[in-house]
């Protein structure tokens, strides 16, 4: 009896506690229902939509109620080819992109840092920062004022005085590697100095010190101390990159090249492919397979990435 | 400290290489600039030049003169900033607060909620279609402010880790020894002592808000309703779509398009509030790479 009584007590004990802790928490909770709630319709119920690749998708009854079609959509996309070449475009830019950013990022982080006067210091950092913060409609302006086929700048200004044909660049393929490399590296190199300088200004100034009264020079103390250093963020950086390779700056590849059709062999990407079919043509089949094929194939390289990164050097482990 | 020879040359050389990149860097918006105050017909003679033969306000003339649908873009691209920077940061805080009190029921759980969507996203295929089918924003305000923008997981975990890193947690304690509620700690306490990493995200929010053109692109149909970006975007497209169709110049006149100096000259005032901006704020944002990079 006794031992009913105390069970009974206990529960209410329970029931009152747990009352509390639901006063006490739901002012926080409610906090929190606004950016939760928009997690769950951004990004959420996407996820779950994913599976409209492997339907036959209709408007009238949505992505959850539309036929199913098993691998359908795969076969189409796989069978025109296209998935060959947007899969290997959207790799190699990304990787050429990584090893140009990396190498050029490192140059400018070591000399930014060498420099002493203040001044100069800050418009150097600063204005190579600032192509980042553009929009890609405004370099694709910028990018037209020197290729425009008619009045642009190399083709009127460098290439006609020197006598030479003008040059068609907005159909001309065999540029395209070149230009949108060049266009990527002016838009964030700065951005990518500015990670290594906060790598470099984190290393310890007695080893350089100690370099010196070794009679090391500038060369030898770069080779020697700086580069050692930075081993595990340009690692870390890289294996990033890599996690992400499969997804692909959008603008840089539709709106620099002005969308123009004979360039696509060399400028359609993941993104701009899913893009087309889904909204200029209307084959959401394709579209979605493309996607899902980037989402999935995106995610396993996320997160294989991150577990090299982890072993390597966990604080800069996205987990 | 004496310099030795080599010291001097790396420093002479990082100077001259710096100062190269530099120009190239700023060179490009020379042009933009110098484009937009040509006069029309010297360009179309002679090109975009660094130095025009013939100068022109003619531009900025028409743009204030005849400019209502660009005055439009701009108005929904400063309206879309502002509201969508606001709710960013009131979403963004809150959560971020919640998640960083040690003692909150189920913090892992939502913390790997935020975590997650950083890792997989349903692409653009779903979205578009939630966004246009189910939840019919198409051609809305809202379109420009709701869809990809109004919050993300690395701003949130960045607001989280300054939290309960940079705070001190005696500060709460005290608080709510006094008995402040979770609200009011969040208003006295975390939005004062936040406001560094408040101002760093709230300013990303706004230049991501200011410069998106994917979400006019994606979900408006009507023109009416392009922010700046799509609209110096949809300019270009016209132009594209009109040089590789029209054959004859008479087709020309039907198309308005806006002569080059005009779209360099919409152009150029799309960059002016990050162009004067920059130099103020140019602490915060490179924080803001530095911190948010690794975990971006």
């Amino acid at each position: 009896m006794k031992d009913k009584a105390t069970k009974a007590q206990s529960a209410g004990e329970k029931k009152l506690h747990r009352k509390n802790q639901i006063r006490k928490w739901a002012p926080a909770y409610l906090m929190m229902l606004p950016g939760l709630l928009y997690f769950f319709i951004n990004n959420y119920i996407p996820m779950t939509g994913l599976i409209v690749a492997f339907k036959k998708y209709n408007v009238r009854d949505g992505i959850y109620n539309s036929p199913w079609n098993g691998l359908q959509n795969f076969r189409f996309l796989f069978t025109t080819g296209d998935a060959v070449t947007i899969t290997r475009n959207t790799i190699l830019y990304n990787l050429a992109f990584i090893i140009v950013n990396t190498l050029l990022g490192i140059v400018l982080a070591i000399m930014i840092t060498e420099i002493r006067h203040k001044l100069a210091k800050k418009v150097y950092q600063s204005v190579i920062l600032f192509p980042f913060l553009v929009s890609i409609i405004i370099v694709s302006y910028i990018s037209f004022a020197f290729l425009s086929a008619d009045n642009g700048l190399i083709n009127r200004t460098i290439l006609e005085p020197l006598g030479k044909e003008s040059i068609s660049w907005y159909t001309e393929k065999k540029y395209w590697p070149f230009i949108l490399t060049i266009v990527n590296t002016w838009k964030t190199a700065g951005y990518s100095s500015l990670l290594y300088i906060a790598a470099i200004t984190g290393i310890d100034d007695t080893l350089y010190e100690a370099a010196k009264i070794d009679g090391a020079g500038k060369f030898q103390q770069i080779w020697r101390i700086t580069l050692p250093s930075l081993v595990p963020t340009i690692i870390t950086l890289a294996l990033l990159n890599i996690g992400r390779i499969f997804h692909a700056n959008f603008g840089l590849f539709y709106q620099v090249p002005m969308n123009s059709g004979s360039l696509f062999d060399v400028t359609n990407v993941i993104d701009t492919y899913v893009y087309r079919a889904l909204l200029k043509i209307g084959n959401i089949g394709m579209a979605s397979a493309a996607g899902f094929v980037q989402s999935v194939v995106g995610f396993v390289l996320v997160y294989l990435s991150n577990l090299l990164v982890r072993k390597l050097s966990p604080d800069d482990a996205l987990f | 400290m004496i310099k030795t020879k080599g010291e001097k040359a790396f420093l002479f050389a990082s100077h001259f290489f710096l100062a190269v990149t530099t120009l190239c860097v700023i060179v490009p918006f020379i042009l933009l600039f110098m484009s937009s105050i040509t006069d029309e017909n010297e360009l179309i003679a002679h090109g975009y030049s660094f130095w025009p033969g013939k100068f022109s306000l003619e531009a900025y003339h028409y743009l204030i003169r005849k400019g209502s649908s660009i005055f439009r873009a701009y108005g929904l691209t400063i309206a879309a900033t502002c509201v969508g920077t606001i709710a960013h940061l009131l979403m963004g805080s809150m959560l971020a607060f919640c998640l960083s009190m040690k003692t909150l029921p189920g913090r892992k759980f939502w913390n790997l909620y935020v975590f997650f969507t950083m890792l997989f996203s349903g692409g653009l295929v779903p979205t578009y279609l939630l966004y246009t089918n189910t939840l019919h924003i198409k051609n809305t305000f809202w379109a420009l402010v709701v869809p990809y923008l109004m919050l993300n997981a690395v701003h949130v975990l960045l607001m989280r880790t300054f939290f309960s890193n940079s705070i001190p947690s005696a500060i709460f304690d005290a608080a709510e020894i006094d008995g402040a509620g979770t609200f009011t700690i969040y208003r006295k306490i975390i939005l004062p002592l936040g406001k560094p990493i408040l101002v760093t995200v709230g300013l990303f929010a706004a230049l991501d808000y200011w410069n998106d053109w994917l979400n006019g692109l994606y979900f408006m149909s009507d023109m009416s309703m392009y922010g700046i970006q799509t609209f110096l975007y949809r300019i270009m497209e016209d132009i594209r779509t009109l040089a590789s169709t029209a054959q004859g110049a008479s087709s020309f006149a039907t198309i308005q398009i806006p002569s080059t100096a005009i779209r360099m000259a919409i152009a150029f005032v799309a960059i002016i509030p990050i162009a004067v901006l920059y130099p103020f704020l140019q602490k915060y944002f490179q924080e803001g790479i530095t911190l948010g990079a690794v975990k971006g």
